[in-house]
C-alpha cells in the first residue's frame, strides 16, 4: 500500500519523490471517496539472480555457478517419452532456432504443450462436449467427441506412422527437410485420417506451438524468456506511461510474472 | 421443492453493467435491491497475475463455462444447429461485473441516425432502399432524449475524450481528457486529415487520469500495460462495475449480492413477474427470490432464453415474421480491414491501452451518401494501439510461410512494424436472423440452449468492400511500405473471434408488435418486469455497444423509480 505521505502527497499534487517508482506516481491512486482497490506499491520484487534456474529452458547462461542447474519442471506430466520426442521434433520445425535466437526446442515447447495437455485444456474442462455429435459445417466449428489429448495421441502416432511408411523412419530421426515433408502433408490433409482431421492436428500444434513459445515462462515454455526476447516483449511490465507517446522505439528487459510474487 | 425467501421490492438477474447501474441507481433511491450473479465475486486485488496472455486472452479464464452452458448456432433454417464448443466468434462474460471487465473500453454514443434509422432512410433514399427482408426499425426514442443519460454514464465511468466531430450533438463536454497519442495514433489522424477525413480521439473507459466521479468513487490513471481486452484491470483505471456501480449500491446497506446464484426462471402470474427461481451451484439447492420488480441485465443471450424458458412474451416467429422474444438479433461486422507493414519504422506497439484509439465517423452512419451504394450505414473506421501481446499477434506480410524459419523470421521482424486500420461495421436486422430455443441441445441443469441463426448478407459483402479499400487508403497515406486491404466478406463463422457485440433479442420500440419493451426497456406483456442491455438494440450500430447500453441502463432506472412510486405502463 502506498503510505500516507505518498497519499498526501498526491492529493495536495506535489511532485512525488524522485525515488518512487513511476508507476506509482502516475497511478495517482487513493484520492478519498470509495477506495476501490487497485494493485500498488511493493509488488516487484528484484530479480532474485540465483534462484533463476527454477524454470528455464537449457540455456547455458542460466545455469547456477556450483554444480549442474536443475529444472524440475522438465519432466512429463503427460506424454510417452516417444510422444515427447516426436513433439520437440515437430515443433522445432515449426519454430526452429536459428540467427533470431532459439527455437521451439531450447524453449522448452514440447514440455509446455505436455503440461498443457496434463490439464484442463487436455481434457477440454471448459468445453461443452455433450453429445449429440454431428458433422457440421466448417461455419459451425469444432464437433468432435474426441478431446485434445485424444487427439495428440492419434496425431502423434499417425505422424509415426507416415514418416515410417514413407521413409522407414521414426518422425525424430528424419532429416528437418523430410520432417517438413510429413508437417505439410498433415497441414494439407494429404494425410487422409479416419479419426481426425490431420490439418486440424496440425493447427492445434502450430497454436501451441506459438502459446509454449510466448507465454509466461511460468507454464514451462519461454524458457529463460527467450521467446520474448525475440519479440523484443517486455513481458510484465506495470507501466508505460513514460514511452507512450515516445517515437524512439525502446528496448526493454523482460520481466515474467514471478516477479508479482508477495513478499513473504 | 425451492425454499421461498422473503420478498424484495426488485430482483436483479445478472450483475454486470446493467444490473450495476440498475442496482445503485435504485438504492440510492431508497429501494431494495437482491442482485443474483451466476459466477464469482470479482475485485480488482484479483489481478497481481493478470498479465498472462495464456491464462486470460487464449484460456479464457473470465469467460463463462462452456461445459455448463452454451449456445447453438446454424448459418440459416435449413442447417441443423449445433453447439459452439470452445470459444471462438465472442466471449461470454461470468461472475460479477460480466462483460463488463474484460473489455477495452471504447465508449460510443451511437449516432441520431441510428435510433431513427427507418424514418432518416425512408426520408434521405426512398423505401425502395429498404431490401426486402431487412427488419430496421426506429428505437422508440431519440438521441436527443437519451443524451442525457449517456452524459451519466460518462460522468460515472469516467470517459475521456474529444469531441467527436461528425456525431450528435453533446451537452457536455467528457468529464476526463483524451488518452495519450502515440506516433502511430498520430499517423493515422494525419493521413486521414489529408484526405479530408474527420479523425478524433476514441472516447476511452481506461481513465486518462485519475478521477472522483459524481458517486465520489475515486480510480486511478491508466498505466498504457497493454493488458485489457480480456483482462481485468490491476489499477481499476479501465471503468468497470466493480470498481464504479456497485461499491456505490453496497454502500447504501440496500444492495444484497448473491453470487453463484443461477436464475433459472422468471415466475409470473395473471401479467406480472413474481420473482425468480434460481439455483445456489454451491450447493444445488433450488430458490425462490420474491420481488415487486424484476430487472433481466443479463447478456443477450440469457435474457431472451429466460424470457423463452419462463414462456414470458410472445416468441418470435421467422415464417409468419410476428412476435417479439428473440426478434431481429444482430451482430457486428468486422471483416473489412487493413494491414501496413513497415520496413524502416518499428513502434512501441508492446505497450497501449484497451480503448487507447483514433478513429473517424466519416463512413459511419448516413454521414455520407448512400445513393449509389448497395448499403445502407456503415461504421466507424480506427487504429487502436491495445498493445500487442507475442502469442496472438505474429502479423505477417502476404505471401510468407504459414510456418517455419521463413515465418519466425517475418513474425520477430514485423512484430512491432505491422499496424492495422479496421472498420467496426454496423449490422442489419433480418427476418431470418433471430434467438430461439435450440430442439436438441441442452444446458448442465437440462434446459435447452439459445440457438442463433445468423449469417452475412449482400448488404454486408458490399460494405465491406467499400469500408476495407478506405482502411487500406488511410495506411497508404500513413505511410506503410506495404498494405493489405481486406475487402471480403465470408460466411458468418462461430470459430473465430470477431466481437463480443451480440445485439438484439429483446428490441425496444415503440408497438408490441414488432418490439418486446418500450423506451423504458419496460416490457409490454408485464409491465413490472424490465430487460436491459443491448438485448433493447433493435439493430447494430457501427460502434462498440457498451456507451448505448450504459445510457439505456440509466433510462431503465429512471423508469423502475417511476414505476415503484405509480405503477403501471409508462410508454
Amino acid at each position: 500500500m502506498a503510505n500516507e505521505t505518498e497519499e498526501q502527497d498526491l492529493k495536495d499534487h506535489k511532485e512525488p519523490d524522485q525515488s518512487r517508482r513511476n508507476f506509482l506516481k502516475n497511478t495517482g491512486y487513493a484520492v478519498g471517496g470509495l477506495v476501490v482497490g487497485g494493485v500498488v506499491g511493493s509488488l516487484l520484487r528484484s530479480p532474485n539472480k540465483s534462484t533463476t534456474n527454477n524454470n528455464t529452458g537449457n540455456t547455458t547462461e542460466n545455469k547456477a555457478p556450483a554444480g549442474e542447474a536443475v529444472n524440475f519442471n522438465q519432466a512429463l506430466m503427460y506424454f510417452t517419452q516417444e510422444q515427447f520426442l516426436i513433439t520437440e521434433a515437430a515443433t522445432e520445425r515449426l519454430f526452429p532456432a536459428d540467427d533470431n535466437g532459439p527455437g521451439a526446442k531450447e524453449l522448452g515447447v514440447a514440455y509446455f504443450i505436455d503440461h498443457q495437455l496434463a490439464g484442463e485444456w487436455g481434457l477440454n474442462g471448459r468445453e461443452y462436449m455433450q453429445g449429440p455429435f454431428f458433422k457440421g459445417e466448417t461455419t459451425q466449428g469444432y464437433q468432435g467427441r474426441l478431446k485434445r489429448r485424444e487427439i495428440f495421441d492419434i496425431g502423434l502416432q499417425e505422424m509415426q506412422n507416415y514418416s515410417n511408411k514413407k521413409f522407414q523412419k521414426k518422425f525424430k530421426d528424419l532429416t528437418p527437410e523430410e520432417q517438413d515433408t510429413v508437417l505439410k502433408a498433415f497441414e494439407t490433409d494429404e494425410v487422409k485420417l479416419t479419426t481426425i482431421s490431420a490439418s486440424g492436428f496440425f493447427k492445434t500444434l502450430f497454436g501451441s506451438t506459438m502459446e509454449g513459445a510466448y507465454a509466461d515462462p511460468l507454464y514451462g515454455g519461454n524458457g529463460n524468456m527467450g521467446g520474448w526476447k525475440l519479440k523484443n516483449f517486455p513481458g510484465n511490465q506495470m507501466s508505460y506511461t513514460k514511452i507512450i507517446e515516445q517515437d524512439k522505439f525502446e528496448k526493454i528487459t523482460p520481466v515474467s510474472l514471478r516477479e508479482h510474487l508477495p513478499h513473504s | 421443492m425451492a425454499t421461498k425467501l422473503p420478498k424484495t421490492d426488485v430482483v436483479v438477474v445478472g450483475v454486470g453493467w446493467g444490473g450495476g447501474i440498475i442496482a445503485a441507481e435504485l438504492t440510492k433511491a431508497g429501494m431494495n435491491v437482491v442482485g443474483l450473479e451466476r459466477g464469482k465475486e470479482r475485485k480488482t486485488e484479483d489481478y497481481y497475475m493478470v498479465h498472462d496472455e495464456l491464462r486470460y486472452a487464449l484460456r479464457y479464464e473470465m469467460f463463462q463455462d462452456l461445459s455448463k452452458e452454451t449456445i447453438t448456432f446454424r448459418g440459416n433454417e435449413k442447417i441443423r444447429s449445433l453447439p459452439m464448443r470452445s470459444y471462438g466468434s465472442f466471449l461470454l462474460g461470468d461472475g460479477l461485473g460480466g462483460a463488463g471487465v474484460h473489455w477495452n473500453g471504447m465508449t460510443f454514443r451511437f449516432l441520431p441516425y441510428d435510433f431513427q434509422i427507418k424514418t432518416q432512410t425512408i426520408e434521405r433514399y426512398g423505401k425502395k432502399k429498404i431490401p426486402d427482408g431487412m427488419t430496421i426499425q426506429d428505437w422508440g426514442i431519440t438521441y436527443d432524449e437519451l443524451e442525457p443519460y449517456f452524459l451519466k454514464f460518462e460522468k460515472m465511468a469516467g470517459i475521456g475524450g474529444e469531441e467527436n466531430p461528425l456525431g450528435g450533438k453533446r451537452s457536455e463536454k467528457y468529464p476526463t481528457p483524451p488518452m495519450q497519442v502515440s506516433p502511430v495514433m498520430k499517423l493515422f489522424s494525419d493521413a486521414c486529415k489529408g484526405l479530408k477525413y474527420h479523425p478524433y480521439i476514441m472516447p476511452s473507459a481506461n481513465l486518462s487520469e485519475q478521477y472522483t466521479n459524481p458517486d465520489g468513487v475515486a480510480r486511478a490513471a491508466c498505466q498504457y500495460c497493454g493488458f485489457c481486452e480480456r483482462f481485468g484491470c490491476e489499477y481499476g483505471a479501465k471503468a468497470d462495475p466493480v470498481v464504479t456501480v456497485l461499491p456505490v449500491a453496497k454502500n447504501t446497506g440496500k444492495f444484497e449480492l448473491r453470487t453463484h446464484s443461477n436464475v433459472r426462471r422468471i415466475l409470473h402470474k395473471g401479467g406480472k413477474a413474481t420473482g425468480v427461481l434460481y439455483i445456489d451451484t454451491t450447493t444445488g439447492e433450488e430458490y425462490e427470490q420474491p420481488a415487486d420488480i424484476v430487472v433481466m441485465t443479463s447478456y443477450v443471450f440469457n435474457n431472451t432464453r429466460l424470457l423463452l424458458l419462463s414462456n414470458m412474451g410472445k416468441p418470435y416467429d421467422s415464417k409468419s415474421g410476428t412476435g417479439v422474444i428473440g426478434r431481429n438479433y444482430a451482430y457486428q461486422v468486422e471483416a473489412a480491414a487493413g494491414v501496413g507493414f513497415f520496413e524502416e519504422k518499428e513502434f512501441n506497439l508492446f505497450s497501449g491501452a484497451g480503448a487507447m484509439a483514433m478513429t473517424m465517423d466519416d463512413f459511419n452512419g448516413d454521414n455520407f451518401d448512400h445513393k449509389d451504394l448497395n448499403f445502407i450505414h456503415g461504421g466507424s473506421i480506427s487504429y487502436s494501439q491495445g498493445g500487442n501481446r507475442p502469442i496472438q499477434n505474429n502479423t505477417v506480410p502476404p505471401g510468407t510461410p504459414g510456418w517455419g524459419k521463413d515465418f519466425k523470421a517475418a513474425s520477430i521482424k514485423y512484430a512491432n512494424r505491422n499496424v492495422s486500420v479496421w472498420a467496426e461495421g454496423s449490422c442489419m436486422p433480418y427476418r431470418h436472423h433471430f434467438l430461439d430455443l435450440d430442439p436438441a441441445y441442452k444446458d448442465e441443469f437440462g434446459d435447452p440452449l439459445i440457438r442463433i441463426t445468423f449469417d452475412f448478407e449482400e448488404r454486408d459483402r458490399e460494405m465491406v468492400k467499400f469500408l476495407g479499400a478506405k482502411c487500406g487508403q488511410i495506411l497508404k497515406e500513413m505511410g506503410a511500405d506495404k498494405v493489405v486491404a481486406y475487402t471480403e466478406q465470408g460466411p458468418y463463422e462461430i470459430t473465430h473471434y470477431q466481437s463480443t457485440h451480440n445485439t438484439g433479442g429483446v428490441i425496444m420500440g415503440d408497438s408490441p408488435d414488432t418490439s418486446a419493451v418500450n423506451n423504458y426497456l419496460q416490457m409490454w406483456d408485464f409491465d413490472n418486469c424490465f430487460v436491459v442491455g443491448a438485448s433493447a438494440f433493435a439493430h447494430n450500430g457501427g460502434y462498440n455497444p457498451t456507451g448505448t447500453v450504459g445510457a439505456l441502463s440509466y433510462r431503465a432506472a429512471e423508469g423502475i423509480i417511476k414505476y415503484h412510486k405509480k405503477p403501471g405502463s409508462l410508454a
